[in-house]
């Protein structure tokens, strides 16, 4: 699929919402953005191509008509410049959400984020604050060329300072950017591609103003049950989630119970919720599409090993994609995590000698 | 091509109109620099005259000229500070002062600052506690300061990387209609980062009150300028940003003063950014961990020794007589005193608490930061008593 042709199926989907009825997963971001920037006058969305056109995702849809070019406006082609402005209009008093247009394009903003975005309140000892959004479509799963579907969460989770986060629901699209946009520190908000033409049946009206009635965070630092199960615990976030969730079901008809947790908040990561699940079904497979080396999935196998062990009753496995560079549209489905390597994985998981 | 910069910027971008008839004033005639750096006062202590800029009055000059003294001593005294390990580096703007004391002096109070390592003479030019300056330098934290406190950024160690913070909070500034210019500091190497040219090239697209100084003290650590770039000038760099540049004598006090006035009242008046490059030279070493014997020679940095900012402003003073000998011993009581608190203030130990290296990451601290936090504060509470019971 070329950037045109994702812009187009993007598109289709950009209409207008009403309460209780079929929302994508884009236009619940987008819906979040224009929440924001009405209930709070110093949000600012910038970015490339997030004006008039509504950003190659039209995840800033009509944010330009109607809140203005001062507070929706397109930038100059570079990506550190977009990043570093967003620094200082921090330190200005502004709330700035910026996009970068995909993961691998982000990488030229990558010493503002990591110097500076994530640095920047500890070097000042608090005095200064950068409540800012960074969001990046991200991974793959769309037949996107390369440098379009890196899976980055974990040069962002590595660095510490910032906050990542990555739904995986209509819902926490919505009610994670509107945490995200009035979190006090910077976020890292990765919004998975192939995930953007997911649909469910929400009432945006009725988000927002769960949202509005409680200033404490719903969703940062806590992951969620996805799926209840007894036999095995599938970890996943963003993107993998929908496989981990179709796993698990095709387990079920088999009749095998797979629980599901979605992560969602990468960091700060919810150690409590994965090990009260993991301690409790004794098995774990932790589901990613980033190269598994040195990857936030091994970190989440880590934390499980050392805080579960006399719990489990087989090593915790891993399905991630290989250590490879992203493959090209025709070989991407032989890399991605699938159902039949999630459940190969916990078929796996020495069942024989309990 | 359509310039999305918000229309709010209107009747700013005179630069955009490309198809005009108009036969106004090309933009060759008001961006490039002129000919030569622009010097008001000359290494005689002479007065050159300039039409287009004009010498500052006698009160500011000598005003400033205290600040300039006051300055060297800073540098002085911290280069010796660092000798006897008081500072764990400290890279010295020694023969840079003119351009640290103009680029503090220029601003209002409501205006920001944007300075590198080596400018901590401006930053304390600014008003800002030397001592919590320093605080850097000696160790104890990454910044001392509150930035919002005196609108000074923290001094920063990547090169060019706080231009665009500088542009972003003036595109704020103007966004929410205040009455603010930022000063952006960096050296002739950070012109060579992608940064010095995305935050040039942002600043004249949104239009935003930044002036960026560029201090050419000829060398990035070791490598001359000529490695660096074969403009004809760094100034020159301005006009393909579509802002005017200009380049002036780094070493000349009053030159300084008034050109980047100018530059500040034209941003302050909604006229937009402005590159200004200052030819100056660093007498000393990089950092006290530099050799410059290795890639300079000693007769190069001689030939600056006339230059210097001190002595022609002093002469062109007692010459003007607002400068006497009763005013130059106050100035040397107050660079004393300077020197002095800079002594003593370093001469003391303060306290580094170890838990604070967990304390500001995030705004509340994460589960694992907590553990973190508790496994060192068990430490802490192990040493203290293996302490009490050891003598």
């Amino acid at each position: 699929m070329t950037e045109a042709t994702l812009e187009v199926e993007a598109a289709k989907d950009s209409q207008p919402s009403q309460p209780a009825t079929t929302v994508t997963f884009a236009k619940a971001l987008n819906a979040a953005l224009a929440d924001a920037m009405e209930s709070d006058k110093t949000v600012v969305m910038f970015g490339e191509d997030v004006g008039p056109l509504g950003g190659v995702f039209r995840i800033t849809d009509g944010l330009t008509a109607r809140f203005g070019e001062e507070r929706c406006f397109d930038t100059p082609l570079a990506e550190a410049g977009i990043m570093g402005m967003a620094v200082g209009m921090a330190m200005n008093g502004m709330r700035p959400v910026v996009e970068m247009q995909f993961d691998a394009f982000a990488y030229p903003a990558f010493e503002q984020v990591v110097s500076h975005v994530a640095k920047m309140p500890n070097r000042t000892k608090g005095k200064v604050k950068l409540p800012l959004v960074i969001r990046i479509p991200y991974a793959g799963g769309i037949g996107g060329v390369e440098h379009h579907c890196d899976s980055s969460e974990s040069y962002y989770a590595h660095t510490p300072g910032l906050t990542v986060l990555a739904p995986a629901t209509v819902r926490d699209a919505y009610t994670m950017l509107r945490e995200a946009i009035r979190f006090p520190d910077p976020v890292v908000f990765l919004e998975p591609k192939k995930l953007y033409w997911s649909k469910e049946t929400v009432d945006l009206e009725e988000l927002r103003e769960s949202f509005e009635s409680s200033d404490s965070p719903q969703t940062v630092g806590r992951a969620v049950v996805a799926r209840a199960g007894t036999d095995a615990t599938l970890i996943a976030y963003g993107p993998s989630v929908p496989t981990a969730m179709a796993a698990a079901a095709a387990a079920a008809v088999e009749g095998r119970s797979l629980e599901v947790i979605d992560v969602r908040s990468i960091v700060p990561f919810d150690d409590e919720t994965v090990c009260t699940s993991v301690r409790r079904t004794g098995r774990a497979v932790v589901i990613a599409e980033a190269p598994g080396f040195a990857s936030v999935a091994s970190e989440i196998v880590a934390r499980i090993q050392e805080r579960c062990f006399h719990s489990l009753a087989a090593p915790v496995k891993r399905v991630t994609g290989f250590d490879i560079p992203y493959p090209s549209p025709k070989l991407e489905h032989w890399f991605l995590p699938s159902v039949d390597r999630i459940l190969d994985a916990v078929d796996e998981l020495q069942w024989d000698e309990r | 091509m359509t310039i999305s910069t918000g229309k709010p910027y209107e009747g700013s971008m005179e630069n955009q109109d490309r198809d005009s008839q108009d036969t106004g004033p090309t933009a060759e005639a008001y961006m490039l620099p002129s000919a030569q750096p622009v010097r008001l006062i000359d290494p005689q202590g002479s007065h050159v005259h300039n039409d287009k800029y004009p010498l500052p009055d006698g009160e500011l000059l000598l005003s400033s000229y205290q600040k300039l003294v006051v300055g060297r001593r800073i540098n002085d005294q911290a280069n010796a500070l660092v000798r006897q390990g008081r500072m764990a580096v400290y890279p010295s703007s020694h023969g840079q002062e003119a351009c640290q004391v103009a680029a503090a002096v220029v601003l209002e109070k409501q205006d920001w600052l944007f300075p590198t390592y080596r400018d901590t003479v401006a930053v304390i030019t600014r008003g800002v506690d030397p001592l919590e300056v320093l605080t850097l330098l000696r160790g104890d934290w990454h910044s001392g300061y509150d930035p919002h406190e005196h609108k000074t950024a923290t001094q920063s160690t990547p090169l060019a990387t706080q231009l665009l913070h500088a542009v972003g909070v003036a595109h704020a500034a103007k966004l929410k209609g205040e009455n603010t210019v930022v000063l952006a500091l960096c050296g002739d190497g950070a012109t060579s980062e992608g940064d010095f040219h995305e935050a040039l090239n942002f600043a004249a697209v949104f239009h935003v009150p930044v002036v960026f100084l560029v201090q050419n003290n000829e060398y990035a650590i070791s490598v001359p300028l000529k490695n660096q770039s074969v403009a004809p000038s760094l100034a020159h760099k301005a006009i393909g940003y579509g802002m005017p540049g200009e380049r002036v004598d780094g070493n000349d006090l009053a030159a300084l003063l008034s050109v980047l006035g100018k530059a500040v009242d034209r941003a302050r008046d909604g006229g937009g950014p402005a590159l200004v490059e200052a030819h100056t030279y660093r007498m000393q070493a990089h950092t006290n961990a530099d050799d410059p014997s290795r890639y300079r020679s000693q007769d190069d940095v001689e030939k600056w020794v006339p230059r210097d900012p001190i002595t022609r402003m002093r002469t062109y003073l007692r010459q003007l007589t607002v400068l006497d000998d009763d005013g130059e011993g106050r100035i040397a009581v107050a660079a004393e005193d300077m020197a002095a608190t800079l002594r003593n203030g370093l001469n003391t130990e303060p306290e580094v608490n170890p838990e604070d290296l967990f304390n500001f990451v995030f705004t509340e601290k994460t589960s694992q930061l907590r553990e973190q936090s508790a496994m060192l504060r068990e430490e802490l509470i192990r040493d203290a008593a293996l302490e009490t019971v050891e003598p």
